[in-house]
């Protein structure tokens, strides 16, 4: 009988030089409205300095089922980090 | 806050995947944590979705006794801060809300359940607030129970309650010391106000001790949920804390707290108190708190008579969308 | 009038060097300065009221989303209030400060326009009042960063961003509501013919608001007015209704001459301090 809105989720940019991070959702009717619910809910301590909102149906997420073949063909891939090489110490600004 | 369980559905759990249930009771035993899309034991899901929206409605319905006095809060400074208070809680309840429903239930289904009277919500919103320190005596002890409940769920098994947690204890930390500071001001006030404070603590005492929930032997569920990370010390344990931590508090400020068995117990090293009236607390469970129907038909009307808000939002929505797909 | 001392070149001197200081209606220094008191009282009574009444959705409203937007323009009026009315205590000297105003004034001493203090009745009305009111005090605020009194300029250059979110905010529910459904759009429609009695007063420039608009101080509203109006026409167009009809302006509020609701506010408001006039809180 009575309805509630879709669900938007919200990702906030907390300062400059940060990128935006997903706090929550809320409910609202479209997506003007859903950047003021989410302004008036996530940001009322200063929290934020950029909103984004997402209709929450819109987002294409991963399998957890799939984790491990998704996820763990990278484990051996050492040499992708800086630490699988062995420079001496005497070379520098490597 | 507001974890308090106060409705067990019957334990007719559907037979798992014996491998999965290992794999998932071993990565909760070794405080990792449980995302949305996760594998999950239906008991788990179900145990903290009626969990989570309880606490959910409770932070709702818990506007209602502190939003009675906004209008009359005695300073303009006092109107703002319970004003951001009640707030708060809005906020509360919709962080939990929206965990929750990452468990599959919608909000509209949870608030339903609610106003069906199916749901629950912690018994203490079921008092009235009659005077303007009752107000103070929610801040400090109410939000005190509610604080002592809600950190240690900052580190609750599942993720998404655990970081609408971290978020409410941020914002909960100034409204235990709004309520105290209101009833420091009237303990150091005139006669008539050292009476109302005092008045407000015998009210609200016992109704804060309930808050934790039926004592350990009662609470037949209590050792799955301390396995499971939902829940991470037990009712006795957190109502003993509570009255330790707050006696002094009282005490501080010339008010006595209304239980004459209470006295400090050096063996154990924390208060003896004396016996909480049962029958009082699963009168309120039932429904039949001395407010309950207030509360109930207050929500129950701004879901309800505002309807039309909603509907009129997705009607112009719609109508957008579908101009959007003409053009 | 040879009598008189000559003006002597030393003279001539000092009063280059003076220039720029003070005024010549400026009111002596040792009296308080009546009229700026009033219309500090006037901004702040606004806010107050309107915050007062917007803290009456706390927990009735049609989500917990918009329970958060409601009382987030409730406490931006509040502070606003604060501000103003300490102001004007500390202006009128006589020790007054924002709750010994909020809290011990009657209805005739409340110098609040007429639109802020009328019942929120469903959520449509309340949307229709803040609209039509934040739109004016946005216009307001904006002007006043401008004014010769230093601190007026200062609660305006802070408030205006707030009131600018009501604006919009508003704006947005006016339009959902009125292009939404049947039922809303005749609610908003009814909504806006409640209030729309009250706009005149917003535009009136009585003695008070004519001598503060002539001093620096505060705003000429009549050359607001035009744009005023272009503004809510364009939104309720938007919004498919219709303005209603001009009828003889209601007026009195900042002569506190108000409607019967202010008393019903304020007997809730004030009933704490007022029952105990020694205590502290
Ligand atoms: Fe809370
Ligand atoms: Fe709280």
């Amino acid at each position: 009988m009575s309805k509630d809105w879709p669900l938007w989720e919200v990702f906030v940019r907390s300062r400059g030089g940060l990128s935006h991070r997903h706090v929550g959702s809320v409910h609202a009717p479209d997506a003007e409205i859903a950047v003021r619910h989410a302004r008036d809910t996530y940001t009322r301590r200063m929290e934020g300095i950029s909103l984004w909102v997402v209709p929450s149906a819109a987002i294409v997420a991963s399998d957890p089922a799939d984790d491990a073949a998704m996820f763990d063909p990278a484990a051996d891939k050492v040499y992708r980090h800086p630490t699988f090489y062995n420079i001496p110490d005497h070379i520098k600004h490597i | 806050m507001y974890t308090t369980e106060l409705q067990k559905t019957k334990a007719v759990d559907a037979i798992e995947d014996p491998e999965k249930l290992a794999a998932f009771e071993a990565r909760v035993a070794a405080d990792d944590f449980i995302e949305p899309k996760d594998w999950m034991p239906e008991a788990y899901r179900r145990t903290l979705t009626r969990q989570i929206s309880q606490h959910a409605h409770s932070e709702i319905v818990g506007m209602l006794p502190e939003g009675n006095w906004i209008g009359r809060a005695p300073s303009l400074r006092r109107k703002a801060i319970l004003l951001a208070k009640v707030q708060d809680e809005a906020g509360h309840g919709l962080y939990l809300y929206s965990a929750a429903e990452t468990l599959g239930t919608s909000r509209g289904q949870m608030i339903e359940a609610l106003h069906s009277g199916k749901a629950k919500y912690s018994t203490i919103f079921n008092y009235p607030t009659v005077t303007w320190a009752d107000i103070g005596a929610i801040g400090w002890l109410v939000d005190g129970a509610a604080i002592m409940n809600q950190v240690p769920l900052q580190r609750t098994s599942y993720g998404p309650y655990a970081r609408a947690m971290v978020r409410v204890c941020k914002e909960e930390s100034f409204h235990q010391r709004q309520g105290y500071e209101i009833m420091m001001h009237l303990c150091q006030g005139t006669s008539e106000q050292k009476r109302m404070a005092q008045d407000a603590l015998n009210r609200w005492w016992w109704p804060s001790l309930m808050m934790f929930g039926p004592p350990d032997e009662n609470s037949p569920n209590t050792a799955q949920s301390l396995r499971w990370r939902i829940k991470r010390e037990t009712n006795d344990e957190l109502r003993q804390k509570f009255v330790d931590i707050t006696v002094p508090q009282a005490e501080a400020i010339g008010l006595s707290v209304p239980d004459p068995a209470l006295h400090w117990n050096e063996s154990k090293g924390g208060y003896d108190f004396g016996e909480i009236d049962w029958e009082e607390f699963y009168a309120v469970v039932r429904g039949e708190g001395p407010v309950a129907k207030e509360r109930m038909k207050a929500r129950r009307d701004a879901w309800e008579k505002n309807a039309w808000v909603r509907e009129a939002a997705d009607a112009y929505a719609a109508k957008k969308a579908q101009k959007k797909q003409a053009a | 009038m040879p009598s008189l001392p000559p003006i002597r070149p030393e003279d001539e001197v000092r009063a280059r060097e003076r220039r720029g200081t003070g005024a010549f209606d400026a009111p002596a220094a040792d009296e308080p300065d009546l009229s700026l008191f009033e219309y500090a009282l006037r901004l702040g009574d606004d806010s107050l009221i309107l915050g007062q009444r917007l803290a009456e959705w706390t927990g009735h409203a049609p989500s917990v989303e918009v329970d958060l937007s409601l009382a987030n323009m409730a406490l931006d009026l509040v502070g606003q209030a604060t501000h103003f009315l300490n102001y004007a205590g500390a202006v009128e000297g006589r020790g007054r400060d924002g709750d010994q105003l909020a809290f011990h004034r009657d209805v005739l001493d409340f110098r609040n326009c007429l639109l802020v203090e009328q019942p929120n009745g469903d959520f449509a009305q309340t949307m229709a009042r803040q609209f039509l009111f934040s739109t004016w005090q946005k216009m307001l605020f904006d002007h006043l960063t401008r004014s010769k009194d230093e601190m007026v300029a200062a609660v305006a250059a802070k408030a205006v961003k707030e009131v600018s979110y009501h604006e919009e905010l508003s704006a947005e529910w006016v339009i959902r509501l009125g292009d939404g459904t049947e039922e809303s759009r005749q609610r908003m429609q009814d909504g806006f013919d409640w209030n729309w009695r009250f706009v005149p007063e917003l535009f009136d420039m009585d003695e008070l608001a004519r001598e503060a608009a002539m001093r620096g101080i505060g705003a000429d509203l009549t050359i607001l007015r035009d744009v005023y109006h272009a503004k809510v026409r364009s939104v309720v167009e938007e919004a498919t209704l219709v303005l209603p009809s001009d009828q003889r302006p209601i007026l009195g509020g900042r002569r506190g001459h108000h409607s019967e609701h202010l008393g019903h506010l304020l007997c809730v408001m004030q009933f704490l301090p007022r029952t105990y006039p020694d205590a502290t809180w």
